[in-house]
């Protein structure tokens, strides 16, 4: 606790890092992962292809993709910007899959009627099947924030300033409250953040809240 | 008016759910397709808004060939009533019910005063308008979904087992309520279901299917009733195990109809009893 | 010439494939542990799953503990245990199988919370006792739910056992901190690819698993 109480002021700047690392990650890997998800669901074919890439690329140790990615794409192994670019790909690996079952979700009748109705096939999708689909899709996203906001802390292990390297330091010099902080912040960052997609969920959804 | 000429709709594997239908439902009146499952009933109430095109022949509403108009508009301007009602899970039943008008870019109040005009027509209390759908009954789902068939005025309403998912007493009043609304409005109503009672209470016109959508007899509910076309109508009606062999019995509280085997069909009205409609 | 060939190159070296140290020894190291792992966390979770799933109690305790251990940051489980029991295998181990577990967990009662519960009232109905309708019922229809949470469970670890090296470990995560210290990124790229070899591998063998189950629950 002492140890937390003389460094305040660190733990609220790797915080903000951290966050600032993860949140473009996990709004990416979302707004990516739809059309991908309504790819795989909508032809037979790219179903079985999409999926089995994105579990691949889940299966590549996040060490080596942060430090290879930025000879691939020329900025520098510290740049924030690559770090953002691997968790992004690591999320739509995560969440290709929930798009995916998301959208198949949406009950055949619903479909038929609203097309009986008159829906053209895009009014269809953004106004009835998008957001029908949407407490999987929550459901994935709340995974995929959760797991990029823990995978942050691995990009320290390079330099990256987070909140992992209050483990990286903790470590090194012996100081166990220092590592012990760094996960306890960590758990409470994404649990926030997590609990944030809930409220955000029953706004977006008031439906879903309500049962007879 | 709904014409069919000599519809047929085969799929790529080789079944062919309706072959060679020929069919008039007049303007103003409710036509009932009544035939067990499969028999391409539902096809053909889909073949009049396009979900459904057929392989050969020609759909006419009016004088209008379907095949030339483009789905979407033809569709809003067609009623549509499916089992289980088919309503928007995420839309408030005010919202549910308004869908086709705003489709069409009528404006929100002017879309919403109509709907409440109608939730009055169905039976269904304003205060239900704020509720998801899902808190609803089944019964009051199903008001929602033919107050939504009705929503942008149109000419024709297709059915398709609108009632089938609800219990016996619900779908009574369903019934109903669907005639006292035919009364009011006179659609072009094209009904699908697979219980003849259902067909004959609500029918100005039935047509019985076998399979293939092969008409077994088309006439009004007394001129089917009274003269069944072939055995597989008359098996249909229930005709065929000597069930309509009728004879009356006398009890305290009226009189009773009993079938052949003694079953109680029904009761005698109109001679001693005065409120017949209770 | 580039990055990938490069690495190829490292690993078809036949002075790093042999050895003590070399990419054999290590990329059997990755194996086991990653095996031992969802072995401990299967022990350990499959049970619990069943109870979660048969009973429905508990579910909401299990659903959150499982988000809080997601959360769990595995670098800094690693380090936390490392300081306390020193380095070697048992920090790693200890953060694996942590990572394992919410997995596994899901995997196992949702198996068996997905079944219709018309499936099991029947089974009770023709007077099977609750442990039957466990064994006969429930981990039969809920296999290959299992399957998978055991899949997705054996994909993570596989990639985040890496970090044992960190701790003094072994497992092909050794090329990974080497080459990071001495900017050797041919040998952290071969590093990587051999365990995406290890994991296509793992979920090769995984799908078969999967096809099996699915085919017996056809045929019985």
């Amino acid at each position: 606790m002492t140890w937390v109480l003389a460094n305040l002021q660190l733990i609220g700047s790797r915080t903000v890092s951290h966050l600032l690392l993860a949140v473009p990650a996990i709004v990416l890997s979302f707004v990516l992962a739809l059309p991908l998800g309504w790819i795989a669901n909508r032809f037979r074919w790219s179903r079985a292809t999409l999926l089995s890439a994105a579990g691949l690329l889940y299966a590549i140790p996040s060490l080596p993709l942060f430090v290879v990615l930025p000879t691939i794409l020329g900025f520098g192994v510290r740049d924030r910007l690559n770090v953002i670019v691997a968790l992004t790909l690591y999320g739509i690996a995560l969440m290709v899959r929930s798009a995916a079952d998301a959208l198949a979700s949406v009950g055949a009748p619903v479909v038929l009627s609203s097309t009986a109705l008159g829906y053209s096939a895009a009014s269809r999708f953004f106004q009835v099947e998008l957001p029908l689909a949407g407490p999987v899709l929550l459901a994935g996203l709340r995974v995929v924030a959760v797991s990029t906001i823990s995978l942050v802390t691995v990009s320290s292990l390079l330099g990256v300033d987070n909140l992992g390297l209050l483990f990286v330091d903790g470590f090194q010099r012996g100081i166990l409250a220092e590592v012990l902080t760094g996960i306890v912040a960590t758990v409470l960052l994404a649990l926030i953040v997590d609990g944030l997609l809930v409220l955000l969920g029953r706004l977006l959804m008031p439906w879903t809240a309500v049962r007879r | 008016m709904i014409r069919f000429e000599d519809v047929s709709k085969s799929y790529p594997d080789g079944t062919e759910a309706v072959r060679g239908f020929t069919l008039e439902a007049p303007t103003g009146c409710t036509t009932v397709l009544v035939g067990s499952s499969g028999c391409g009933k539902t096809t053909l109430l889909r073949m009049v808004n396009r979900m459904v095109d057929p392989t050969s022949g020609i759909v006419w509403i009016d004088d209008e060939n379907v095949a030339e108009v483009p789905p979407v508009p033809l569709r809003r301007r067609i009623g549509y009533v499916m089992q289980n009602a088919g309503l928007l899970p995420h839309r408030l039943v005010i919202d549910n019910i308004a869908t086709v008008p705003l489709l069409n870019g009528v404006p929100k109040a002017e879309a919403h005063r109509r709907a409440s005009e109608l939730m009055e027509l169905v039976g269904l209390e304003p205060r239900m308008g704020k509720r998801y759908p899902d808190q609803l009954s089944g019964g009051q789902q199903q008001r929602v979904g033919v107050a939504r068939g009705l929503a942008a005025d149109p000419n024709i309403l297709l059915m398709d087992e609108p009632f089938g998912a609800v219990d016996p007493l619900v779908r009574a009043d369903l019934q109903a309520e669907l005639l006292r609304i035919q009364r009011e409005l006179h659609k072009t109503i094209l009904f699908v279901t697979h219980d003849i009672a259902e067909a004959l209470a609500l029918g100005d016109q039935i047509v019985i299917l076998a399979k293939g959508a092969r008409i077994a007899q088309t006439g009004t509910p007394q001129e089917v009733v009274a003269e069944p076309a072939d055995s597989f109508v008359a098996d249909f009606l229930g005709l065929g195990r000597g069930s309509l062999d009728l004879h009356l019995r006398e009890t305290p509280t009226g009189t009773l109809v009993l079938d052949a085997h003694g079953r109680p069909a029904g009761r005698l009205v109109g001679e001693s009893r005065t409120d017949a409609t209770a | 010439m580039n990055y990938f060939t490069q690495a190829l190159a490292w690993i078809a070296d036949p002075e790093n494939l042999h050895g003590d140290g070399g990419l054999l020894a290590r990329s059997w190291e990755q194996i086991w542990y990653t095996l031992l792992a969802v072995l401990v966390a299967s022990v350990i979770a499959i049970p619990l799953g069943y109870l979660v799933g048969h009973t429905g109690r508990g579910r909401g305790l299990v659903v959150a503990t499982s988000g809080a251990a997601r959360a769990l940051p595995t670098l800094g489980v690693v380090t936390l245990v490392g300081l306390i029991f020193g380095i070697g295998l048992f920090a790693p181990m200890v953060a694996l199988v942590l990572l394992a577990v919410p997995s596994v967990l899901a995997g196992a009662y949702a198996g068996v919370e997905a079944i219709d519960p018309r499936t099991k009232d029947a089974a009770r109905s023709m007077g099977m006792s609750e442990w039957q309708v466990l064994t006969k019922v429930e981990i039969p229809l809920g296999l290959p739910l299992l399957i998978g949470g055991l899949r997705s469970a054996t994909l993570q670890v596989v990639a985040t056992a890496t970090l044992a090296a960190y701790v003094g470990a072994g497992g092909l995560g050794r090329f990974l901190f080497l080459g990071l210290k001495t900017q050797d990124y041919p040998q952290m790229l071969a590093a990587a690819l051999l365990v995406m070899v290890i994991a296509l591998i793992l979920e090769g063998a995984y799908e078969l698993a999967e096809r099996q189950a699915a085919q017996r629950l056809r045929t019985h």
